[in-house]
């Protein structure tokens, strides 16, 4: 699965740790999703998109 | 970077069964080792007392899985564990063997539960490798 995440980041000039403090989650486990060694479950992922103020659709898709 | 209240809990388990786990073991030993040791069924009961703070540990361990927030390091520590199961089952495995052709000394089952704590030390590293 791809994602936005590094880009969406970078438009709001967070760090990995600054996201990892919005979603309650670890540093490594943001770059872990940003890098693609991991995909978040749903509730996470609805996380992910709450916080970024989109839709899950618009951050992440099918590879 | 504060510690997250599972590690904590895990970290305050793990050193109480250790630490109970001491206790009894040099309790009961110290027990046996009077005349009026008992015999039959309660020495059965004070030979076993000594497992359960390790069985202790054992469900920290899995508590540590449950308790965990991050999904990622649930992940992890899942991952962790599976690793360190199978390690432990395949040199238990091995060694059952070389015992059967007299290859190498009888080892006590208990060891198997050290073992399991060791590799589950070892493949913390290999879990976590470029994770």
């Amino acid at each position: 699965m791809k994602n936005r995440l590094k880009v969406l980041r970078a438009e709001r000039d967070w760090s990995q740790s600054d996201l990892a403090e919005r979603l309650e989650v670890s540093r490594q486990s943001v770059n872990a999703i940003e890098t693609g060694k991991y995909d978040p479950s749903l509730p996470l992922a609805f996380r992910i998109a709450e916080t970024f103020g989109l839709s899950i659709e618009e951050i992440f898709s099918k590879d | 970077m504060t510690m997250p209240a599972s590690m904590r809990r895990y970290t305050f388990r793990i050193l109480g069964f250790g630490l109970l786990y001491v206790i009894v073991l040099v309790g009961a030993i110290m027990v046996m080792k009077q005349p009026w040791a008992p015999r039959g069924i309660p020495a059965y009961g004070l030979a076993i007392l000594p497992a359960l703070p390790v069985i202790g540990m054992i469900w920290t361990i899995f508590r540590l899985v449950v308790e965990t927030q991050d999904e990622y390091q649930r992940f992890l520590f899942v991952k962790q564990i599976l690793i360190a199961t199978g390690l432990t089952l395949a040199i238990a495995t091995i060694w059952g063997f070389l015992e059967n052709f007299d290859l190498v000394t009888h080892v006590p089952g208990y060891h198997v539960t050290v073992l399991w704590f060791a590799m589950i030390g070892v493949s913390g590293a290999i879990a976590r490798w470029r994770a």
